[in-house]
């Protein structure tokens, strides 16, 4: 019992001074019935050393993607994170401090916050993010919320090229608030055509970029006819490297952008606890949910932040709050932040054109295989394939020759026979040559 | 001009057929440093009773109820740089909205500045 | 040669400044630092990171390539190592000292828990990779909900919710989900007025209306008042227990029965499982659906806000409007139903991927090194602690109820009357004497709450401490030290911040 500190001795002494004779006699207000008299049918505490051999058991009948050549994307990334990263979100002042409620002693939590915050809202080009929601897809399905609140009307257009997860969230998300939320069908490097969808009741139209499949799009004329009508675009990104290469969302006009910010300083932990980025435009900030971290000055006049605009949320506005959202994902804004700081301007341009450079070599690759048609004009450092054989399959017949090809369309989209073909591939900067080789190798042989 | 009171602190000062809507000196001191409100939109309809405003503090928000039905015609658009004029005049610069209106029957059910005075007292 | 040159050694102060000490040039106060932001110190030249120099290849970005500079700052390694070292020196964190946060559980986090999330095997795999090569994850994620339901006595539990108010939201749309599958479209969700924030908010989400039910003078739900209100429009009561007043609700399975007498069902708010966990199962007293913060009960770390994670367990009426995904196990392997089967009911999907799986990790890591006796243990101790601060200081502050309490003892501010020391004056006052301060203002039933939850991670002596130190505190506000109070905190990093300043004026990011 390595984490409890109290001896019997403590407890017995401790008991007298309550004035109770045994540990159950302060459970008195439970129903009698319901009082366990022995124990849950559970296995018994354990050493450190039997703990980790129980979870090295776990480890070992997993393929970590870092021991096989690894190409899986799709909303999560494989990136290198520096040592010291890891190192700073390890110290008990960061891991084990709470909502930083108190500010004079919170100072750490808030300040980096406060940079977190900067750094967000610099990076997809917008006024103001909050300090994150729990991952992208519910930062989408929060945004999908906003906007009905700022434009007061309930109809969403939603791109067929927004990531299919998101979809969902966005569909449950608002699934009892009587919005109608139109889905398009996937279009693979086809254009579509969101604005003759919209009408008068629409409140938003939701794309990504680079979408789902991969594609780079430019929504500059989306955003601008939107507006003209009094609509919103909402623009997520899931790799969010990516803006370190293309034109942020806000530069092409988007009111609410959300991003997927795992890829920075946060690992692929099988889907979570990632980071959800959501910034917008300063006339928005206070139908913005989640919290905010702002600048004032103490009593003497010296600089502090404070978590501020409180007033939007569950814990004054109880009902009426923008979100019911309550924690956000601390400390992951901090590996976030405390990454871009090491990357800086530099390092994040540098990487996502590494990032680009490895894709671009990859394709090239792929494209003289037989059986292999690339179906992207454009991308960044993901896109999708048509293979000649169901990518399911290839995709297990690559795991028996130790890779990890990349993500089955069909895994999304099991209903779609006409994408059962269809791979999404994804290249980083943890991808070496030798990876992309084997990988052309071995799935020429399987393509025969 | 008269002015009238409800019992969720507002008042309404009345020009002929136009109301105007602040909060009490009460209500502000009650809220404590007024950081923000929300104004109705122009044009917009209100029956008596319904949410027309919110008031925020830092810790705490408050709903504005409408004290009479009506048509807005006019907000306090100095509100939105300087709430704090609700703390240090709320019957004055600090007012929400002025209001057309729709049935002076309404006012009836108000107090005047007498019973209001009345009124809080109760509340100490 | 030898060293002959002597120095002062002793302490002996010359003069009174000698002891108070003199106001710096730099701000800082010896390892007190002040540390500037990261816009402040780097540049946008400045990069901590090496990276492979990029060959020349033919771009296929398109026509939408970034011309414009972002501005970003970066800094050198050493320069972020010591920027965010001297940051967290300004976090007060539960490795530092009793955390007494009531309604939160800030209990000891294990290393041991970082340790395992971090093995390759479960920290470096991709939710999307093939499920033929995280057959362990799987098991893990299977085994965590085997031990969930076991402590909990609930057939079901969906594990993808995010954090609390996530699986509150889960809860909710399974009750509102299984209602609309019998044609039932009921409109209300009844919940005591002093329920955490969260409740109304979720309800709200679900398109409810939410009816507040009031307490009693002993801090419970008033079961006369919530029968009254039932009625075959009441989709749910949203109950915490043991509750925000750290009371056991004794009138539990009553309120479970009524409410399943008008057809409705009961949504436990699971914030205060840790009083009770391996003592009490939630399913033996009626209850249909309620979530479990890993991050409270199960000690994954707070890290400043987040992240949470939030199964939310349900019976067997409930279970199958669970959302998507969700893990089953069969004869040989298991598999992950991340679509929803034909003819199926789920709600929907509630997030991409999975679920918080680092979280799973830990909390199991937590409850195996705990066991079913550790676990019975952690409730025990926790509320041997919250009765012992109760019996402690019931004689100098106000406790509001009668005890036993559960996990987390509450005070009001009655013993502060006529002190000129409100309850957030006296919560500063604890920052000075190297405390964090307990919950305050919450919950709303009771005026100026003092929320006190000790956990079960604190020694008998640093409990002690802790009485000794707020006797004190009690005896200096109640003797008139005034100023003790209201300038409060003197020794903290910054002097009181001005929040209405922020909230009037905000400024939320950096700009040159």
């Amino acid at each position: 019992m390595r984490y409890l500190p109290l001896s019997a001795d403590d407890r017995a002494e401790m008991l007298d001074k309550i004035g109770e004779k045994n540990i159950d006699d302060l459970f008195v207000d439970v129903p009698k019935y319901a009082l366990l008299k022995g124990l849950v049918d559970l296995p018994l505490h354990m050493t450190e050393m039997e703990v980790e051999q129980n979870f090295s058991a776990f480890s070992s009948r997993n393929v970590a993607a870092g021991d096989v050549p690894f190409f899986v994307g799709a909303g999560a990334y494989r990136h290198h994170v520096p040592s010291s990263v890891d190192y700073q979100i390890q110290r008990g002042e960061f891991l084990t401090a709470y909502t930083p409620y108190q500010p004079e002693i919170s100072q750490g939590t808030l300040q980096t916050l406060y940079e977190f915050q900067s750094q967000v809202a610099q990076i997809t080009g917008m006024d103001v993010a909050n300090a994150s929601m729990y991952d992208g897809s519910t930062g989408c399905g929060e945004a999908a919320l906003m906007a009905r609140r700022i434009t007061r009307k309930k109809r969403i257009i939603v791109s067929g090229n927004l990531h299919p997860h998101y979809i969902e969230v966005v569909k449950s998300a608002t699934k009892f608030a009587d919005d109608v939320v139109v889905v398009n069908d996937p279009a693979i490097n086809q254009a579509e055509n969101l604005l003759a969808q919209v009408d008068e009741t629409t409140s938003c139209v939701i794309v990504q970029n680079p979408d789902f499949f991969g594609n780079i799009n430019d929504f500059t004329a989306l955003a601008h006819a939107l507006h003209e009508q009094k609509m919103l675009l909402v623009v997520v990104t899931t790799e969010i490297v990516a803006l370190g290469a293309i034109k942020s969302p806000g530069e092409m006009g988007a009111d609410i952008v959300v991003g997927e910010g795992q890829s920075i300083g946060n690992g692929l932990n099988y889907g979570g606890p990632y980071v959800g980025l959501f910034a917008t435009r300063q006339k928005y900030v206070r139908q913005m949910p989640g919290r905010l971290c702002g600048e004032t000055t103490d009593a003497e006049g010296k600089r502090g932040f404070v978590l501020t605009l409180s007033t939007r949320e569950q814990h004054i506005r109880r009902e009426k709050a923008t979100s019911n959202i309550c924690t956000n994902a601390g400390l992951c804004t901090l590996a976030f932040t405390i990454h871009m700081s090491l990357l800086g301007e530099k390092g994040y341009r540098h990487l996502a054109k590494l990032n680009h450079a490895g894709a671009v070599k990859m394709a090239d690759k792929l494209r003289a295989i037989d059986g292999v048609e690339i179906l992207n004009a454009t991308f960044f450092n993901e896109f999708t394939v048509r293979l000649n054989k169901d990518a399911a399959a290839v995709v297990e017949e690559l795991v028996d020759r130790d890779i990890i090809a990349g993500v089955p369309v069909s895994r999304l989209y099991p209903d779609r026979p006409e994408l059962a073909n269809h791979l999404i591939i994804a290249v980083t900067e943890t991808t070496s040559e030798d990876d992309m080789d084997i990988m052309t190798k071995e799935l020429k042989e399987v393509l025969k | 001009m008269t002015i009238y009171y409800s019992e969720d602190h507002e008042w309404i000062s009345v020009d002929g057929n136009v109301g105007t809507v602040g909060i009490t000196n009460y209500a502000q001191n009650a809220l404590g440093d007024i950081v923000f409100v929300e104004v109705p939109e122009v044009g917009d309809d209100f029956a008596k009773g319904d949410e027309v405003a919110v008031v925020e503090s830092v810790k705490a928000a408050s709903e504005i109820y409408s004290p009479v039905g009506g048509k807005i015609t006019e907000t306090n658009g100095e509100l939105e740089d300087n709430a704090a004029l609700v703390n240090s005049s709320p019957d004055g610069d600090g007012w929400f909205f002025k209001i057309n209106i729709s049935d002076s029957g309404e006012l009836e059910g108000l107090m005047d500045a007498d019973g209001y005075k009345t009124f809080i007292a109760g509340l100490e | 040669m030898m060293n002959n040159q002597g120095r002062p050694t002793n302490n002996n102060a010359a003069s009174d400044a000698q002891i108070t000490g003199y106001k710096s040039y730099t701000g800082s106060r010896g390892l007190e630092q002040e540390e500037l932001l990261i816009y402040e110190i780097g540049d946008t030249q400045r990069t901590g990171v090496d990276l492979p120099e990029v060959e020349d290849f033919k771009s296929c970005l398109g026509d939408v390539e970034r011309d414009q500079e972002i501005g970003l700052a970066g800094l050198s390694e050493p320069e972020a190592m010591r920027h965010y070292t001297r940051l967290s020196r300004k976090n007060y964190a539960i490795d530092m000292g009793l955390y007494p946060l009531g309604s939160c559980t800030m209990k000891h986090n294990p290393r041991l828990n970082e340790k395992m999330a971090r093995l390759p095997g479960l920290g470096d795999i991709h939710p999307m990779q093939p499920l033929s090569t995280v057959q362990g994850a799987l098991d893990l994620i299977d085994t965590l909900a085997h031990w969930l339901k076991t402590l909990t006595g609930m057939p079901a539990v969906a594990m993808s919710p995010k954090a609390g108010a996530h699986g509150e939201l889960c809860g909710l749309m399974a009750i509102r989900t299984a209602l609309e599958a019998k044609g039932d479209g009921r409109s209300i969700v009844l919940a005591p007025e002093s329920a955490h924030g969260t409740n109304p908010a979720t309800a709200a989400l679900c398109g409810y209306k939410v009816v507040s039910i009031p307490a009693t003078s002993e801090g419970r739900v008033d079961l006369a008042a919530m029968k009254d209100a039932m009625g075959p429009e009441i989709a749910a009561i949203m109950v915490t227990n043991p509750n925000t007043c750290g009371l056991f609700e004794r009138e539990i399975v009553e309120m479970a029965d009524a409410i399943h007498a008008v057809g409705g069902y009961f949504y436990c708010d699971g914030a205060n499982f840790n009083a009770i966990v391996g003592k009490v199962r939630p399913g033996d007293l009626g209850v249909d659906a309620m979530h479990i913060n890993l991050h409270k009960t199960f000690s994954t770390p707070h890290g400043g806000g987040g992240p949470g994670a939030g199964p939310v367990v349900l019976s067997e009426a409930l279970a199958p409007y669970a959302p998507i995904p969700y893990v089953v196990a069969g004869e040989e392997e298991f598999n992950m139903v991340e679509h929803d089967v034909e003819g199926g009911e789920s709600f929907g999907r509630m997030t991409a991927f999975h679920g918080q799986m680092g979280m799973f990790v830990r909390a199991l890591s937590y409850m195996m090194s705990h066991g079913a006796d550790g676990l019975a243990r952690v409730a025990e101790d926790s509320v041997l602690n919250a009765n012992y601060v109760l019996a402690s200081l019931k004689d100098v502050m106000s406790a509001s109820y009668e005890g036993p309490c559960m996990h987390e003892a509450l005070f009001d501010d009655h013993f502060l009357k006529d002190t000129g020391v409100s309850t957030l004056d006296f919560a500063k006052a604890m920052i000075d004497e190297g405390y964090h301060p307990m919950t305050m203002y919450f919950p709303l039933v009771v005026h100026g709450a003092m929320l006190v939850e000790p956990t079960e991670s604190e020694s008998k002596q640093s409990v002690d401490q802790f009485i000794e130190m707020m006797r004190h505190l009690v005896k200096a506000a109640k003797g008139g030290e005034v100023e003790r109070f209201s300038g409060a905190p003197y020794n903290a990093p910054l002097k009181r911040l001005d929040e209405t300043g922020a909230a009037r004026n905000p400024k939320l990011r950096w700009e040159d």
